[in-house]
């Protein structure tokens, strides 16, 4: 019975969490269209969030795609058909690895950094400073990094796929040997846009999620050292377990 | 008023107080009396339980929170910690507020952000980051930063905590020199007897969240009260007592309460 009992608390408060998230990014979206009035805001936390993520999720691009390209020559050299390599790592960066390894990583450092710095914001009392100088903290400082994450991350993640693409060609054409024609013909002739659309809306569902999670663990964190490392913890915990929950329910509902 | 964290245990209970306007007001008392949560009931960041709270002719029960940020303009606060924006620059500091409220044109704000900088003598850190100042200058900022928007009402938590003699002086200068200057009602919260006695009109007395003593420096420093004179003197132990409740000593030192 007691287990019971812990297992209905623990559902109940996961309920009441969810919640609090989604009420939250409610009042980040009845915010937004005051704070995109603000694009200065927004660009700098593109950059943030995007451009200072750039040399992870190339450098990460890359090795994923090289590893793609390797385990893809054996396993097809198999059944003769290395020439579907470029079919094969292209589908696999650009509707899978490319938004969900791209968004771990975005969320180990964009995801942290924003959950840190408003924790920090928090503790030091600027968020309350700025509600004392009659300034929205939500409008401000908020909706701005959360926009900015939404926004930066498809393009993490198309340009992590792009890197990852070459990534295969590098290690299936110039090492393997694979002929280049039949590597970019295949790849031209067996994806499709359908291919590419899943990735864009795996890509923009996951910058919310990592966005929303982080901006809500970092506005809520408890204004002490222990709470801003707690929020950041549970960030890339909550965001891990979210991308590939997500992950699952999204290349379901595109079969 | 009366307020209790969420609902729990009561900080204030039917406590009442009248600021005079114009003013230079203290608010002190021991450690956990609630001068910081009582700042925060003034400014709106929390609300009270029961009662009515009035500031600049406006009660804040019920009052929405748009009509809140309105009237905060008229309010400046300086924080313990200063609080500034560490990725903003000094004069982007003292600026944001004129930048979020106003259209002025860019030379105006220039103009006013170097006036209020000078009148804390800071004019020349105007290029500093928060991290490169030292505590007393980051109070100063935030007080330059405070004053900008030119408020009826000044508050200040603790300003005089962790500040060596010359930066501690500088600021009880400029609490007295900004209320006298620009006519506004000041609001200090403080445990520094001496100090504030030295800029502070009227002092308010809390404990057990209650006024216990209400008047001038001079009033307070004879006042027919235990817990006033325990406070103004600087006592160990009196009305509040040195220890925390806690059980038997030697019982607890030779283990009673474990045989039992």
């Amino acid at each position: 019975m007691k287990v019971v009992q812990e297992l209905w608390e623990s559902l109940a408060e996961a309920l009441i969490g969810l919640g609090a998230v989604v009420r939250f990014l409610l009042r980040l979206v009845a915010a937004s269209p005051r704070a995109l009035l603000r694009l200065d805001l927004i660009s700098q936390q593109i950059y943030n969030a995007g451009a200072l993520s750039l040399v992870i999720i190339m450098l990460s691009g890359l090795f994923v795609g090289m590893v793609l390209g390797l385990q893809g020559f054996q396993l097809l050299q198999r059944f003769g058909s290395e020439e579907a390599l470029g079919t094969a790592a292209t589908i696999g960066l650009v509707k899978e690895l490319g938004p969900v390894v791209t968004a771990l990583l975005f969320a180990g450092r964009a995801g942290t950094a924003l959950a840190s710095e408003l924790g920090l914001m928090r503790a030091t009392d600027q968020l309350s400073a700025m509600e004392m100088m009659a300034v929205d903290p939500i409008r401000r400082v908020v909706v701005p990094r959360f926009l900015g994450g939404v926004i930066a991350m498809p393009l993490l993640a198309a340009i992590f796929s792009v890197i990852g693409i070459y990534g295969a060609q590098l290690i299936g054409v110039q090492i393997m040997g694979v002929d280049a024609g039949s590597f970019w013909s295949q790849m031209r002739g067996a994806v499709g846009l359908h291919d590419i659309y899943e990735g864009i809306v795996k890509s923009c569902i996951f910058g919310v999620t990592c966005s929303l999670i982080a901006v809500y663990q970092g506005y809520y964190a408890l204004p002490t050292a222990e709470g801003v490392g707690r929020a950041t913890t549970r960030t890339v915990v909550t965001s891990a377990v979210f991308i590939l929950f997500l992950d699952y329910l999204i290349t379901a509902a595109f079969l | 008023m009366s307020y209790a964290v969420n609902g729990g245990r009561p900080v204030f209970a039917g406590l009442d107080m009248d600021i005079p306007r114009g003013r230079v007001t203290a608010v002190m008392g021991p450690s956990g009396t609630g001068k910081t949560t009582l700042l925060r009931l003034i400014t709106g960041q929390v609300r009270a339980d029961e009662g009515s709270i009035v500031v600049a002719g406006q009660e804040l029960r019920g009052m929405r929170r748009s009509d809140l940020y309105v009237l905060r303009r008229r309010m400046g606060m300086l924080f313990q910690n200063g609080a500034l924006l560490t990725d903003l620059s000094v004069f982007e500091n003292v600026a944001f507020p004129l930048r979020e409220h106003t259209d002025l044109p860019e030379r105006l704000i220039r103009q006013l952000v170097l006036t209020k900088l000078q009148a804390v003598g800071l004019r020349g850190a105007a290029e500093l980051m928060p991290s490169e100042l030292s505590g007393g200058m980051s109070r100063r900022v935030a007080l330059a930063r405070a004053i900008v928007m030119d408020p009826e009402i000044l508050i200040y938590d603790e300003p005089f905590v962790g500040l060596d003699p010359i930066s501690l002086g500088v600021i009880l200068r400029l609490i007295r020199r900004l209320n006298d200057a620009l006519g506004i009602t000041s609001i200090v919260v403080s445990h520094d007897v001496h100090e504030i006695s030295t800029v502070a009109d009227v002092i308010f007395l809390l404990s057990g969240g209650k006024v216990v003593a209400r008047g001038t420096p001079p009033e307070l420093q004879s006042y027919p009260s235990e817990i006033v004179r325990q406070f103004i003197g600087g006592l160990a132990d009196g009305p509040v007592p040195f220890h925390f409740p806690a059980p038997d000593y030697f019982g607890e030192l030779l283990g009673r309460g474990e045989d039992a």
